[in-house]
């Protein structure tokens, strides 16, 4: 095995049935063709992937990328990927905080966890030292486990778990990483509850080997000129200044809020509750990632953090709500109790659709705590709306609840809410960038032209982004071109942007496949009828009507085509092969 | 998309970066399920093989039109590992520009991998882009103004250190033949104070057709803002200011709404000239000779030498309008720190190796014609300051 340059070169298995850890060195042709993060995760998955979350054999991955560790920017991201619970498809979530950087650390480029333990039990790692150890924090809520650890281990521990929403068998369940900065949609709360895993914490030491240290110098000072050029992240109302929540009026006012569960698209009362307004309420002060310098955490002065917009608007236009104190205590009841905010708003603006009634403050946490304890809604929207009779009311894709950005409100969302792998996520290709950001050129939102082929470059390059890790936001101002230079720069292999769209590629693919084996297919790439049925709210000069059935059949086509799958959606066996994914 | 391909070849043509027609008219293609292009070429077999090999959606091929023709493949004979431009802006969102040996699918594929900008010499600039034309489209415009940024302050600086060689001598003087002679004549904008936003929308869009007409910005960069009471009217990040209509935030000074998210990049910088002084509207543009003479220091042993345009103490002037620091953006050497005193005082203000802004009370007439005015001293400027060496 050649020098390990941005990698560790091994993989950590850890088998909970048994109790035990072992190291794997992974061939150096494994990570040319997945990288890390969320490519060398899928290809872990693969040979599981048709497990039911409750079959100790389905591995859980959380997994670094080679920038992970290293000084490049926002590199302080990991991916923790499985089969999702709710959906029963792939499922990754990118993880911040310091986990990540103190995993590879360690001397981890990954862990692969399997098993089942008999007792409730945690991962303790501490470099090389790695111990399965039984715990009495199981039915601690994540900000009880957490101060907990903290008490007793170094300072310089990262620490993840999971709450009460696991542990009770609710697929919305997400794992809390150092406080709040999990992330995890789809249920993958629940895989660490069925493997009996109540957290995990990881310290490590060394340091991450790079190869030309000035090259990436130079690299990186390119990507952070291009950031502070950047108006959504750097500029007085961006990310960096007000947090995530600064698109809460933007999306306002191109009349794509999902208001009063995506019945409407505007909320009239998005003064009260904009970033503007939490910043006067809350005053809070920036918090980031380790490595990263957009710091785009707002933690309040009472040491809440403050919501991202997706809670933020899901738990106020989304639920009929315009006191922004009440979602804030819901986004930090979700944290504690371990709930994925975005399904928990959504799905109580399904129940509150279907049973006209509407929220007050105190409603609106009891019936969090009740989701958390397994009741009616612990399943999800799908599966409320089912029960109720009104599948209609589910605004989901695969059983993923829709984040806040109206589908009507943008073409190239709606395909790409559609196709995404892991259901109704906009973070997979995030046109938002260019349909309402207007980088890295603007789009017009309300077309389908184009956009089939938009989707999957954009798709490929955001799974390079996870794979190398880097996070995603930052793609909104720098691009694959200068993290090319970058990655280069850790590893000392030659990297391009169209080597690196070829891991993306490879990567997406592999988990359209996994997700074709599971039965997934076309009727599963579309969107509630909704959206194609009833208008948005117009007004303000935009106006928002249906989508266009024939014409979104349409762009599905082409993306199928573009992406090389067959008319079901299942990657043909000359793109597989192409991929080199058919071995 | 061959509407969208049709739109920027068009545009590259208006701005006189390309002929309209003819052999050597722009070549723009996009690709969704299926290619298509503006028009039909020759040179289209090898540029389709561009799409099979790359992962990307469209791509601009331009022959410039004179003077950048001569500037480009002279630079690209000198520079065969890469022309590095000198100017803050295309430094920022180019790095430099690779250049590709051949007019060959398997050669400009093998640089367009890495890059997203090269010149072929003797044949031109190719772009390409993953969402639309347009990003090629902009490609090509920042790398022709680059080139030519870098192609005079290079002629100046070897003038003045007697590097000059008779090749460059005999170049520079061909281009300089073909510049094309300076505007003297205003547009005549709409007299202001303008009272409701209709009329500040309309009054911006313009002013920004004009400043794009009268060559006084690269591509579709640059910004335009008017302040209405507590507002500020801003163009929007990326907008092309010949097509402001619908691409304006209003911005409340208060911080009240977040709206401005989308605008340009200098509102921070907009907004803090608006706090400290009575202006009314600023115009910002890329002129060529004012970016040029932003750039010229005769201090070849200064320590900030490589680092003026973030790092210049002094106080340089070009007939008493400041030149100052500072990066794209809100960054800690971010122009926003260095422009609003600057332009407080003098109501305009070059930034180094980036462009100049200019400020006005009620309307963009003044503003406009200050504009044009120091870009034309700052042509006239060179050429004298160049006489002083050769």
């Amino acid at each position: 095995m050649g020098e390990c340059y941005g990698r560790t070169g091994t993989v950590l298995h850890i088998d909970l049935t048994s109790g035990t850890a072992t190291t794997e060195h992974p061939d150096e042709v494994v990570y040319e063709r997945f990288l890390g993060g969320r490519g060398l995760a899928g290809y872990y998955l693969r040979p599981f992937a048709d497990r039911e979350y409750t079959n100790p054999r389905l591995p859980l991955l959380i997994f670094t990328g080679p920038l992970t560790g290293t000084n490049s920017p926002t590199s302080g991201r990991g991916t923790i990927l499985s089969r999702s619970p709710l959906t029963g498809a792939v499922c990754d979530g990118s993880i911040g905080g310091g986990l990540p950087t103190r995993l590879k650390k360690a001397g981890y480029d990954g862990l692969v966890i399997t098993g089942r333990a008999a007792a409730p039990c945690g991962i303790e790692i501490n470099d090389s030292d790695v111990r399965v150890v039984e715990t009495s924090l199981w039915g601690k809520d994540t900000d009880a486990v957490l101060y907990a650890l903290e008490q007793r281990l170094p300072e310089d521990t990262s620490l993840a778990c999971i709450g009460p929403a696991a542990e009770n068998g609710s697929p919305l369940a997400s794992v809390a990483v150092d406080h709040r900065h999990g992330g995890v949609r789809g249920g993958l709360g629940l895989v660490w509850a069925a493997k009996n895993l109540k957290y995990l914490t990881v310290r490590g030491t060394q340091e991450v080997r790079v190869h030309a240290p000035a090259a990436l110098e130079e690299a990186n000072e390119a990507i952070v000129r291009l950031t502070m050029a950047s108006p959504v992240l750097m500029g007085g109302y961006g990310f960096s200044h007000l947090g995530t929540n600064a698109l809460f009026d933007l999306i306002n006012s191109r009349r794509m809020l999902p208001t009063d569960n995506f019945r409407k698209t505007h909320f009239n009362q998005g003064s009260e509750v904009n970033a503007a307004a939490l910043a006067k309420l809350y005053k809070p002060r920036d918090h980031g990632c380790l490595g990263c310098h957009i710091r785009c955490r707002k933690i309040a002065l009472d040491g809440r953090s403050l919501p991202g917009f997706e809670t933020m608007a899901h738990f106020t236009a989304n639920v009929g709500n315009a006191d922004p104190e009440a979602a804030m205590e819901a986004a930090d009841l979700c944290g504690r109790l371990g709930l994925d905010p975005i399904s928990a708003a959504s799905t109580l603006g399904c129940l509150r659709e279907i049973t006209g009634k509407d929220y007050t403050d105190k409603t609106l946490l009891s019936r969090l705590r009740a989701m958390a304890e397994g009741g009616d809604q612990a399943g999800g929207a799908l599966s409320l709306a089912r029960s109720c009779g009104r599948p209609e009311a589910a605004m989901t894709v695969k059983g993923l609840e829709l984040p806040a950005f109206d589908p009507r409100g943008g073409y190239g969302l709606a395909l790409a809410y559609a196709v995404s792998t892991r259901g109704g996520c906009h973070q997979r290709a995030y046109p938002i960038s260019h349909e309402v950001l207007r980088k890295p050129v603007a789009t017009d939102r309300f077309t389908f032209s184009g956009k089939a082929r938009i989707i999957k470059l954009a798709e490929d390059t955001i799974a390079a982004c996870d794979s190398m890790n880097a996070c995603r936001l930052i793609f909104l101002a720098a691009g694959l071109e200068e993290y090319a230079k970058a990655l280069t720069a850790v590893t000392g292999r030659d990297w391009s942007v169209q080597s690196l769209l070829e891991v993306g590629e490879r990567t997406t693919v592999n988990e359209r496949r996994m997700n074709a084996g599971n039965g997934f297919g076309a009727a599963d790439d579309d969107l509630p009828e909704r959206f194609f049925t009833e208008p948005g709210t117009s007004g303000g000069g935009v106006d928002v009507p249906p989508i266009d059935r024939e014409e979104f059949l349409k762009a599905r086509h082409n993306y199928y085509a573009v992406r090389g799958l067959d008319e079901n959606g299942a990657p043909t066996a000359k793109t597989l092969q192409r991929l080199g994914l058919d071995r | 998309m061959k509407a969208l391909c049709e739109k920027y070849a068009a545009k590259l043509a208006a701005q006189g970066l390309a002929p309209a027609t003819g052999k050597d008219a722009p070549l723009v293609g996009g690709l969704d399920a299926e290619l298509v292009w503006n028009r039909q070429d020759s040179r289209i077999d090898v540029l389709t093989g561009l799409f099979s090999r790359l992962s990307i959606n469209s791509l601009v091929f331009v022959r410039p039109a004179e003077p950048y023709r001569t500037i480009l493949d002279f630079l690209a004979a000198r520079n065969p590992d890469g022309i590095r431009p000198e100017d803050t802006e295309t430094r920022t969102f180019l790095h430099d520009i690779p250049v590709c040996p051949e007019f060959s699918t398997q050669a400009m594929a093998a640089e367009l991998m890495r890059r997203k900008v090269i010149v072929v010499p003797g044949q031109g600039v190719v772009a390409c882009g993953t969402v639309t034309p347009e990003q090629g489209f902009v490609s090509v415009s920042s790398a022709i103004f680059s080139t030519f940024v870098l192609f005079f302050s290079d002629y100046l600086n070897r003038a003045r250190n007697i590097t000059l060689d008779d090749d460059y001598i005999d170049i520079f003087s061909q281009v300089v033949r073909r510049l094309p002679e300076p505007r003297t004549d205003l547009p005549g904008f709409a007299p202001g104070p303008f009272t409701e936003e209709e009329s500040v929308v309309t009054a911006m869009a313009e002013a920004g057709r004009k400043v794009v007409d009268f060559g006084l910005v690269d591509s579709f960069f640059g910004n335009i803002s008017y302040k209405l009471d507590d507002t500020v009217y801003i163009s929007q990040t990326g907008s092309s200011l010949d097509e402001l209509e619908g691409c304006i935030d209003p911005c409340p000074m208060d911080g009240s709404t977040t709206n401005g998210l989308t605008a340009s990049s200098e509102l921070s910088a907009h907004e803090d000239v608006y706090r400290r002084s009575a202006y009314g509207c600023i115009l910002h543009g890329h002129p060529k000779f004012s970016v040029i003479m932003s750039m010229d220091c005769d201090r070849d042993n200064c320590p900030n030498r490589g680092h003026c345009h973030v790092h210049c103490t002094e106080c340089r002037t070009v007939d008493g309008v400041p030149i100052v620091p500072g990066e794209v953006g809100t960054g800690p050497t971010g122009l926003c720190h260095t422009l609003p005193p600057a332009m407080t005082q003098n109501g305009a203000a070059i930034v180094h190796g980036h462009g100049l802004f200019t400020a006005g009370k009620d309307d963009f007439n003044d503003p406009f014609a200050r504009l044009m005015e120091i870009e034309n001293r700052c042509r006239n400027l060179y050429f004298e300051r160049l006489s002083q060496y050769v």
